[in-house]
């Protein structure tokens, strides 16, 4: 039931936002975060709930939805996704609070899109049956191109409508796939029931998993965005208000990989050792591509799009790395799941202290800037640590993840490890560059009345960075939860390739 | 010699002739009534009253009757309610809608009445006949419905068009049906196909299939398939907008109903690869140039007449998914996947076209792209709700839409016709643009409306459309499995 509140409480406060008054704009803010904040409360209730010791679902709940269709309301979390709805219910919160003075037009219709995406990502996060997931998948594209289209940046339309096409076009076939899947059933009945459909997934040949894979991962790749598909994420990123911004960085992006994860590698487990080479190449690619792309930016808001690009590329990079017997790396696996946490709160803070320049001067552009520490130096603290977390300095979360990457991705296929390594080098040249025009460097006078971080602004860093240090030291806590987890998908595989080889 | 009497079981026709009586009723107060918007009222409340007897017959045991020209069975009832929600829902559109452009006459009413009327014989029909007489009934009230604003040229364009096209389509259907009965001696399509079973050496008779091929062109007419889709756009841009509401619905309805009838019982055993590859072509051209037409549409309401065709495409790809064996599961599954779809397009369509004839001045003007500029700070409900629709036709759950769309995939999906869903999730993701460019203009653009922000009265009736549609498309999007159940129920005899 606890699962059930945290999609329920957001819509229940979307509703009741239309009975507030318009014009008192402050109560509509206090009411949105008021909201935001009982999720994040009923999010560390469930984490703290949270089983260790046993594996599979847990606060599972099955209930008939269309019972003639054998297709249920089946929800339920394991390690993968216990810090995925905890990152989601906190960026969330946020992101609400973060829009109280950069938002003064339609606030509430704002605010209640806010939060139906909120329930739409966390919806995708515990679906366990297969339209359950299709429905909240699709759902969560309309609020986020209305928030884009609505409250974004000048060419926010043409942002909006790419990435509602792109995506929706990437999500075509996997329907059909998915409705293949479900006529296959459990060899008698179909059925979309997740874990009944991963219990049969032998029925399946493997030349037909391999084109249903592929459906599967298409929709996905779009959505994280792996290249050469990511062309609608610096486009959304720039016209998206910063709280669009947070939430698409920072969860939005993540329910791709985490997709990756939960379907397509379970469902068909025999088709990933035939895909992995490609993704694995893509994913590398994307590393290189985005950060030397990143490099050159002169909008900052675009240099952070294009190094999500990158940062993605790590977190495809250690989901499908595998040896040449077509063994996993758990390491790497383990380490994308929190990779995914990292990035959500690294990018997220990025974009956030983005928005917070953006709001006093109106400009992204790196020459508009330039030695503004002396006028800003909390601000500049601030970024220098969202910088470092980032880029993967020891001590701060990154680190864990990238680290913990590269070590799986090396014993599995030095080579693709070779090049990602080259992409931290690339990331620090980039992140430090940023950090350079912005910070230091000569004193732009067009700053001379740039006005310091509020406490309201404080708190969120503080928010952000907290988390961030505390996943830089204690990456276990995370990862004894999340291992269980990886080690019953990449055993899934191994067990596929076995029967395949006899 | 003794007479044989007939059995006449007129309960099982009940729903036709309340319908019929409620005509006829409606007409004689016309002439002594001269308040005419009460006519649309009793209507509307007479159409409710069909209802009744449609839920009773709906747990009924079913028997051919009238000498088994037609019979009531669950698939001809669950489009008894199709029907009748289309004409009440549009009743309720034109209410004010006549009333704001002078053309309120009690004449309007009988139409809608009249041409429900032969929509249900068309559900109902088991004889090719009695199809064509249905298909008769319907398309001529039809044909005087889309030229019933007849000061403005474009209505008067679309009553002569639909009535020229709609002429070569019904011969094209006579003509097949002469084929038809010449190749096998008989009208009835249960005989049809029994015929075939007998004699098998017949099974490739060459005259009963280009019969059958007149027969699908004759279909295509009426339910607007490219290429058989020219009087489309134009009709429905001329017409009444809420006559083009229930014709869009309607008519489509109708004509997919005797279709369905006719391809699984008289032809489920002959002819099968022929028809299912012709409806496949059909349906892929059908979504095709439907979608890719309506992308260049700057009107709203001609954008809509795009997409309907679009929608006849989807719905193709749910006939062409009927049984390729005859397997009766299959079947079931393809005709519950088309019934669904249908009774959601209802709603839904009839939804959006209520926003356009609420947007609508006198004359053409209003419903242009344009036009809906901001309106969601100009009228935040009808915005929202029109979002609902045009996310709904999408196809994106959680709106019923998706679920129509869903459940015809499948069948098609079973049927062995994966390619054939893959084109439709395709084309759907292509339909998203135009669609999306409506939600674009109400919520993103922000630049001031000139005179168009005068603000919109909202009449009574119409608001009650809206709202019932927009509640129809968000409830059973959350939670499909009332209407799924109902549609499980709309089985042949």
């Amino acid at each position: 039931m606890i699962l059930t509140f945290l999609l329920v409480v957001p819509i229940i406060g979307a509703i009741s936002l239309i009975f507030l008054p318009r014009e008192n704009k402050q109560l509509i803010n206090w009411f949105a975060f008021a909201v935001t904040v009982v999720n994040v409360v009923i999010s560390l209730h469930l984490y703290l709930l949270y089983d260790v010791s046993s594996e599979g679902y847990q606060f599972t709940l099955k209930i008939a939805w269309i019972p003639s269709l054998n297709v249920y309301y089946h929800i339920g979390i394991d390690g993968l996704s216990v810090f995925l709805i905890l990152l989601t219910t906190f960026l969330s919160a946020i992101a609400v609070i973060s829009s109280w003075t950069a938002i003064d037009e339609q606030v509430k219709e704002y605010m209640a899109l806010m939060l139906l995406l909120e329930t739409a990502v966390i919806g995708v996060f515990i679906s366990l049956d297969l339209f359950l997931f299709y429905l909240f998948w699709e759902a969560s594209l309309i609020p986020m191109a209305l928030l884009i289209g609505r409250w974004g940046g000048k060419d926010r339309i043409y942002a909006s409508i790419k990435f509602i096409l792109y995506t929706m076009s990437g999500s075509a076939l996997m329907l059909v796939a998915a409705i293949v899947v479900y006529n296959f059933g459990d060899g008698v009945n179909p059925t979309s029931d997740l874990p009944t459909l991963v219990a049969h997934s032998h029925l399946i040949s493997e030349d037909m998993q391999k084109l249903l894979f592929f459906a599967f991962i298409l929709a996905f790749s779009v959505k994280v965005p792996l290249f050469p598909l990511h062309t609608w994420l610096p486009a959304a990123h720039v016209q998206a208000p910063t709280a669009g911004s947070i939430i698409l960085a920072g969860v939005l992006l993540k329910l791709g990989t985490y997709s990756m994860m939960r379907f397509a590698i379970p469902l068909f487990p025999k088709a990933v050792a035939f895909w992995s080479p490609l993704l694995v190449t893509l994913a590398v690619i994307g590393i290189l591509y985005g950060a030397l792309v990143a490099l050159v930016q002169d909008d900052v808001k675009k240099l952070v799009a294009y190094s999500s690009v990158a940062h993605m590329g790590f977190v495809v990079l250690g989901i499908f790395v595998m040896d040449q017997n077509g063994m996993m790396s758990r390491q790497a696996m383990s380490a994308a799941v929190l990779q995914m946490v990292n990035h959500g709160l690294s990018t997220g803070m990025l974009f956030f202290l983005v928005g917070v320049l953006y709001e006093r001067r109106h400009t992204r552009e790196f020459s508009q800037y330039g030695g503004i520490w002396v006028k800003v130096p909390v601000f500049g603290s601030f970024f220098i640590l969202a910088a470092f977390s980032s880029v993967g300095l020891p001590g701060l979360n990154g680190f864990v993840g990238e680290f913990l990457i590269l070590m799986g991705t090396f014993s599995r296929n030095p080579v693709a490890a070779l090049f990602a390594t080259f992409g931290i080098v690339l990331a620090a040249w980039y992140i430090l560059t940023a950090v350079r025009k912005i910070l230091f460097g000569p004193f732009n006078p067009a700053n001379n009345n740039l006005t310091d971080m509020n406490p309201r602004e404080i708190g969120i860093s503080l928010a952000f960075i907290i988390p961030c240090f505390f996943i830089g030291f204690f990456p276990n806590t995370l990862l004894k939860i999340i291992n269980p987890s990886t080690e019953s998908i990449a055993s899934l595989v191994d067990t596929a390739i076995l029967i395949v080889s006899k | 010699m003794p007479i044989e009497f007939p059995i006449l079981n007129f309960f099982a026709l009940s729903p036709i002739i309340v319908v019929i009586v409620l005509a006829l009723i409606v007409m004689v107060v016309d002439m002594l009534s001269q308040d005419k918007t009460a006519l649309g009222y009793l209507s509307a409340l007479g159409l409710l009253g069909a209802l009744i007897p449609c839920v009773t017959l709906l747990n009924q045991t079913k028997s051919p009757t009238f000498q088994n020209m037609v019979v009531s069975d669950g698939y001809a009832v669950v489009f008894y309610i199709i029907f009748i929600i289309a004409a009440l829902l549009s009743i309720l559109i034109a209410l004010t809608y006549l009333e704001e452009r002078g053309m309120q006459q009690g004449e309007y009413y009988i139409l809608i009445l009249l041409s429900t009327c032969g929509m249900m014989l068309m559900a109902a029909s088991t004889d090719l006949i009695v199809t064509f007489l249905g298909l008769e009934i319907m398309s001529i009230a039809l044909y005087v419905l889309a030229g019933f604003n007849r000061r403005l040229i474009s209505s008067g364009e679309a009553g002569l068009k639909y009535f020229l096209l709609g002429a070569f389509a019904s011969a094209f259907f006579l003509y097949g049906v002469a084929f038809i009965y010449g190749a096998t001696g008989s009208t009835n399509i249960h005989d049809i196909g029994t015929w075939f079973t007998d004699n098998p050496s017949y099974q490739s008779n060459p005259i009963a299939l280009v019969g059958l091929a007149l027969l699908i062109i004759g279909f295509a007419f009426k339910v607007a398939a490219v290429p058989f889709h020219w009087w489309t756009p134009d009709v429905y841009h001329g017409a009444p907008t809420s006559a083009t509401a229930f014709m869009a619905v309607g008519a489509k309805a109708a004509g997919f109903a005797a279709l369905v009838r006719i391809l699984s019982i008289s032809f489920g055993g002959v002819f099968t690869v022929q028809w299912q590859v012709a409806i496949s072509l059909l349906a892929v051209i059908t979504m095709t140039g439907g979608n890719i037409a309506a992308l260049a549409q700057k009107d709203v309401k001609r954008m809509l007449a795009y997409s309907s065709i679009a929608h006849a495409g989807y719905l193709l790809v749910g006939v062409a998914a009927l049984p390729p064996t005859g397997d009766e599961l299959y079947r079931v599954q393809a005709v519950s996947g088309l019934l669904l779809y249908l009774m959601s397009y209802t709603f839904i369509n009839i939804g959006a076209f209520a926003v356009v004839a609420l947007l609508e001045k006198r004359g053409e003007i209003g419903t242009k792209l344009s036009d809906y500029t901001a309106l969601s700070t100009r009228q935040p409900f009808i915005a929202f709700v029109m979002l609902l629709f045009m996310f709904s036709l999408t196809g994106i759950p959680p709106f019923i839409g998706f679920w129509g769309k869903w459940y015809v995939f499948w069948a098609a999906v079973d049927a062995q016709l994966s390619w054939l869903a893959a084109i439709g999730m395709i084309n759907s993701a292509i339909s998203a643009f135009y669609y999306l460019s409506v939600v674009v203009q109400m919520y993103m653009r922000t630049e001031p409306a000139g005179d168009e922000a005068v603000p919109i009265a909202l009449p009574a009736p119409i608001v009650v459309t809206v709202a019932v549609t927009a509640m129809f498309t968000l409830l059973f999007g959350l939670w499909p499995t009332p209407l799924i159940d109902l549609m499980s129920l709309g089985m042949f005899g």
